[in-house]
């Protein structure tokens, strides 16, 4: 389904470039000395779409949370190894606040804060600093529009964003992820609570995003993978297996059986 | 193991001649739900009986003598005047007003400020700590507040602000709120830890500071409950005796300002019935502003708890 984009929001970039966006070394995760997540090395590349799969358990979204640096403020989170973002350590951003800003994420349960639809998507601006209820209405729209949902509630910006329906507050959740004007946008199994339909018309929309930014696409959903990936990456009980282009996992090229194995359904 | 085809229990199950007995078993069943249903309607009954008796002694003095103008818009209470008895509350009402509004003054930034902290930003044993000490707070006798009031902030009030008296507005009302913000702190902690994770990690996720999440989305979220809390601080000053008693200052005045002593309808029932003459116009005129502290405090604490109510079903 086409989606209008409205004006873009920020200069598309150009070719895909080699430059890692992501770089993680030897990372690993582990909850009061439970290890969650080990040995992993992997590079995402600026404007793909980058899918994980794997089992319950298996450390994806601990994964997103060590990304986020959301293990801050939980002393039972231990991370070690060396996660680089542009090419920096993220644990040598001095201003945790800014670089959550620059990755948007969206949650497996839909959460729309218990305030309007419209504050939902203009929190991140007002957060920065943002006051001028023009601007803010140009990203509300745009953000919204963007998300697919516009047309659903621009007669009701006023209502609660927590009383939409589920699928509803999953586009709402994206169109807040997008208005921080994220350069990477992680979504952790965000088509659990939504129907078909809309989980289609989100990953039409995820389509249209790759070519402004890079995006990290945990899933459950092999297919959905399939669909939209790049690249793929397998974990399976706390460790990467295997990372490879998408097309070349699904169609056999694999190095490693249980990759096949997850693939075709025989377990997981 | 599945092939070991042994009964569980040696007890044997009912046999179906015996479905239609009842059983030790039902019988207890039954008891205790007796039992805890008339527990549980016991409040009720004390409720309604309560304000029954009072209203009853108070009845007395609404047919024979009771002037709504004079009663609510005249600022002396002479009962025992020997050539004109008055009973006009007004002043009695500004005293209570008085004092409960600084008292929220007071309460309200302290138990909001302890709230938060502790739902939000202290964590482990500090938070332990501090919930326990709260707790412990908020069950200081309130006779102990008021010798408190007595003998440390009128000398105080005295020697700072340089006023003959120091038991007055200021005292009782500080007082009183450090007796509220205790219970408020409870209720409003109760509220911000209502407000799911899930608003914290997304608006953490998005790059909120700890601050701008509290203020934005945990505090907003908490509205009502928080409201809840202030109310029942409210319904608590309107209701505390002997404290205000103490730290009043207890003489009838229509305040100019807050080092001007005042009394609490509460204090004055408190300090005047056990001198009355049973049945006494005087006696019924106490029980009179009883029925009218039960409305209020019962309206008040009504209000919050729908308020409370609303946000958990929202």
């Amino acid at each position: 389904m086409a989606v209008d984009a409205g004006a873009p929001m920020r200069l598309a970039p150009g070719a895909e470039t080699a430059r890692p966006k992501v770089e993680v070394r030897n990372l690993a995760i582990s909850y009061d000395g439970t290890p969650a997540l080990v040995g992993v090395n992997l590079e995402i590349y600026e404007n793909e779409i980058f899918g994980i799969i794997g089992p319950a358990n298996s450390g994806k979204t601990s994964f997103l949370k060590a990304l986020n640096r959301m293990d801050m403020f939980n002393a039972a989170m231990q991370v070690s190894g060396e996660i680089n973002f542009d090419g920096r350590d993220i644990r040598q951003w001095r201003n945790v606040y800014a670089l959550r800003g620059r990755i948007g994420v969206v949650f497996p349960l839909p959460v729309g804060l218990p305030m309007t639809v419209y504050d939902n998507v203009a929190l991140s601006p007002r957060l920065s600093g943002q006051t001028n209820k023009a601007e803010l209405n140009d990203i509300v729209e745009r953000c919204l529009r963007r998300a697919a949902l516009w047309d659903e509630v621009k007669d009701r910006l006023n209502s609660l964003g927590s009383l939409l329906s589920g699928g509803q507050q999953q586009r709402l959740t994206i169109a807040r992820a997008l208005s921080q004007e994220p350069d990477l946008l992680m979504l952790d199994e965000f088509s659990i609570a939504v129907d078909p339909v809309t989980t289609m018309r989100i990953e039409d929309v995820l389509k249209e995003l790759r070519n402004e930014m890079t995006i990290i696409l945990v899933t459950n959903l092999t297919q959905q993978a399939r669909r939209l990936a790049d690249r793929t990456a397998f974990f399976l009980t706390g460790s990467c297996v295997e990372i490879g282009e998408t097309e070349a996992l699904f169609t056999g090229q694999v190095e490693d059986s249980r990759t096949a194995d997850y693939i075709a359904g025989r377990f997981g | 193991m599945a092939d070991d085809t042994r009964p569980l229990s040696v007890v044997a199950r009912p046999t179906t001649d015996e479905i239609d007995r009842r059983n030790l078993d039902w019988y207890i069943d039954k008891v205790v739900q007796a039992v805890v249903f008339i527990c549980g309607i016991s409040a009720i009954v004390f409720v309604i009986g309560i304000f029954v008796f009072v209203t009853a002694e108070g009845f007395g003095f609404l047919v024979d003598t009771f002037d709504f103008a004079e009663f609510f818009g005249s600022p002396r209470w002479k009962p025992t005047s020997e050539y004109r008895t008055t009973y006009g509350i007004l002043a009695l009402i500004a005293g209570t007003a008085s004092v409960t509004g600084l008292a929220m003054l007071v309460a309200i930034p302290f138990s909001l400020g302890a709230a938060i902290y502790i739902a939000e930003f202290a964590t482990g044993k500090t938070r332990e700590t501090l919930k326990v000490l709260v707790e412990l707070l908020a069950a200081v006798p309130s006779v102990v507040w008021g010798f408190i009031g007595l003998t440390i902030m009128n000398p105080l009030i005295i020697k700072t602000f340089d006023v003959p008296v120091g038991l007055n507005v200021l005292n009782a009302g500080i007082i009183l709120g450090l007796m509220a913000a205790p219970i408020m702190t409870s209720i409003a902690e109760d509220a911000l830890k209502a407000v799911p994770d899930r608003y914290r990690e997304a608006a953490e996720a998005m790059g909120a500071t700890r601050w701008q999440l509290v203020f934005k989305v945990v505090l907003p979220a908490a509205k009502n409950g928080l409201l809840g809390a202030v109310l029942l601080g409210v319904g608590r000053g309107f209701g505390e005796t002997m404290a205000v008693l103490m730290a009043s200052g207890h003489s009838i005045n229509l305040p100019d300002s807050i080092f001007d002593s005042v009394r609490a309808l509460t204090a004055t029932i408190a300090a005047e019935l056990g001198e009355t003459a049973v049945g006494s116009d005087h006696y019924r005129a106490l029980f009179t502003i009883g029925i009218f502290l039960f409305i209020i405090t019962f309206i008040i604490n009504l209000t919050a708890d729908l308020i409370v109510r609303g946000i958990r079903k929202g």
